[in-house]
């Protein structure tokens, strides 16, 4: 199974040039709105089409510029999983699910696949109902439904949890998995929620101003960003400009302080990131990369406390630095001095 | 009582309504797609009707399609005369109606979610189906207003048809015409006579339109 991806298309003020492939699992496209997403998979559908580039599908070819090949969306069998869902308001659960097959003309057939899939889904008695009529979650299931009775050969979905209450969004998450893990073919999952991302998708590709900035595993995406973009979309509160002063130290000079790291750095480093977890108290020289700090501000949130501090030498122009950690191992005093293990400073190029 | 007046309003409003209802539908459904500079234009030409003066409308009908224009004299080969023929109302009603259909239709088109219409692409169903049976009921309070309004235009107008076909008793004339012609030759009572019956046919479409919507309310809160 592999999905190839290579588009390009203008879009007046912004362009989008994507490049990916995958062969297998989920892929996370975690982006900013606005980043090109949404029209990614709109180019892989079949309901956009990009300028120029190439899409191919388990070895078929669905769009090539060069060949003038342009298959029609109902000719590609991916399946699309809309934001809000895209039930047809006119027809109850079980007719909305029967349209995703409609070239099946075995009668019993239909009817098993129908009850085979309504189960599987959860959707037991609400087979008469009209989709206004179903609650979020419910809506999401049955929309769900009718594209795996459909048998894509891919599946894409676009913030999927966007239209959802929070409380519900963890456990359907959960249920996503486990319904995807059957499914068993590529899924493209669209999202701005690093956590999302991260539960989901085994590899994520970030998109950033319509180009794709980073493609890594998960763990490592968020071990490793590589740019101050994906730095930025896992949740990096700490990202500021820096030059190499040697082969592992960094200098910051908004910050006025130079930062041993735990990996080589390389010609042409921009910036390090810094997630606000990654700090711990620590007396001024008194472990590696420990500085004199001074507290600016504080913010209690259920189970964690957010500082906001300034190192002494800090530029006054420069952003104030976060800090947070569970409530629970918060010193009662604000430390004179906050240290970082030199593998926590994450280079970004 | 001769009721051919009744009849042949009845007819040339209905023939119009149907033309119109598929014309504006597949106007709308075009403009929408077309881009904006060209759509702006097209806008402008098929609303006009609705702006000029019906008898401005008849005017410009009697010039393409009066007997001796090259069009009419076209069609008079093939025994079709527009002018003076009681079909001739059906093309007048069907010129004056369209605008409001068309932009009633487009208006509602507008408005529709065309992620449904990605969707069903996504499926697997044809354009086909995704027209009738998803984009049109979505759009079906929209549509059945344009139509229940090019109805009521169609059954009402006087201008263009007064225009292009005149009024012959028996074989051209409408509930409108009679009105004025039986006016105008001091028959007042035969006037009213009419314009009740006008107003019956007009209070009973109006109680239809909103029988029919009371029942699609109904069978919407009952699922």
């Amino acid at each position: 199974m592999s999905l190839t991806v290579d588009i390009q298309k203008d879009y007046g003020d912004f362009r989008l040039d994507v490049n990916f492939s995958t062969s297998g699992g989920i892929l996370g496209l975690l982006g900013a709105s606005g980043s090109g997403k949404s029209r990614t998979l709109n180019c892989i559908a079949g309901i956009d089409k990009p300028y120029s580039g190439r899409i191919e599908l388990n070895g078929k070819v669905l769009f090539d510029s060069e060949h003038h090949i342009d298959l029609p969306p109902q000719k590609r069998q991916v399946g699309f999983l809309f934001q809000n869902y895209a039930l047809f308001p006119n027809m109850t659960v079980r007719q909305n699910i029967l349209c995703g097959m409609h070239g099946e003309k075995d009668h019993a057939r239909k009817e098993e696949k129908l009850r085979r899939t309504v189960a599987l889904l959860g959707l037991e008695g609400l087979e008469n109902r009209r989709p206004y009529a179903l609650s979020g979650g419910q809506q999401q299931r049955a929309a769900l439904a009718r594209i795996l009775v459909s048998e894509p050969e891919l599946l894409l979905l676009d913030e999927p949890f966007s239209a959802l209450d929070s409380h519900l969004r963890e456990r359907l998450q959960m249920e996503l998995r486990g319904l995807l893990a059957e499914f068993g073919r590529d899924v493209l999952l669209v999202t701005h929620s690093r956590d999302e991302a991260y539960c989901l998708c085994e590899n994520i590709a970030v998109l950033d101003a319509g180009r794709v900035a980073a493609h890594k595993p998960s763990a490592a995406l968020f071990a490793d960003p590589g740019c101050p973009a994906a730095a930025v979309l896992t949740g990096c509160k700490n990202i500021v400009p820096a030059q190499k002063c040697g082969e592992f130290a960094v200098q910051i000079p908004d910050w006025g302080i130079c930062l041993q790291t735990g990996v080589p750095v390389r010609d042409g480093v921009q910036a390090v990131g810094i997630r606000a977890h990654a700090f711990y108290p620590a007396v001024p020289g008194g472990a590696p990369n420990a500085f004199a700090v001074e507290k600016c501000g504080e913010m209690a949130e259920p189970f964690e406390r957010v500082f906001s501090f300034r190192f002494a030498g800090q530029s006054p122009a420069a952003q104030l630095v976060w800090w947070r950690m569970p409530t629970t191992d918060c010193p009662d005093v604000f430390p004179a001095a906050l240290a970082l293990n030199p593998m926590d400073v994450m280079l970004l190029y | 009582m001769d009721w051919y007046p009744l009849w042949n309003s009845l007819r040339i409003a209905a023939i119009s309504s149907v033309l119109v209802f598929f014309a504006g539908i597949a106007a709308a459904y075009y403009a929408a797609r077309l881009p904006r500079a060209v759509k702006g234009l097209l806008d402008v030409v098929l609303t006009l009707p609705m702006v000029l003066p019906p008898t401005v409308c008849g005017y410009f009908l009697l010039l393409i399609f009066g007997t001796r224009r090259p069009l009419g004299a076209w069609l008079a080969q093939f025994g079709i005369r527009f002018v003076m023929n009681w079909y001739g109302g059906v093309l007048a009603a069907a010129v004056v109606s369209f605008p409001l259909m068309y932009r009633t239709a487009r208006g509602a088109f507008e408005s529709f979610d065309e992620t449904l219409a990605h969707a069903g692409q996504t499926l697997g169903l044809s354009n086909t189906y995704i027209f009738w049976r998803i984009r049109m009921p979505a759009c079906r309070q929209g549509i059945l207003a344009g139509a229940v309004l090019a109805f009521a235009r169609a059954l009402g107008e006087y201008g263009a048809t007064s225009m292009l076909i005149g009024y012959t008793p028996g074989r051209t004339a409408t509930i409108s015409t009679t009105v004025y012609q039986l006016w105008r030759t001091n028959d007042e009572a035969g006037a009213m006579r009419w314009v009740l019956v006008n107003l019956a046919i007009s209070a009973a479409v109006l109680l239809a339109v909103n029988l029919l919507e009371d029942r699609q309310r109904k069978k919407a809160v009952k699922r």
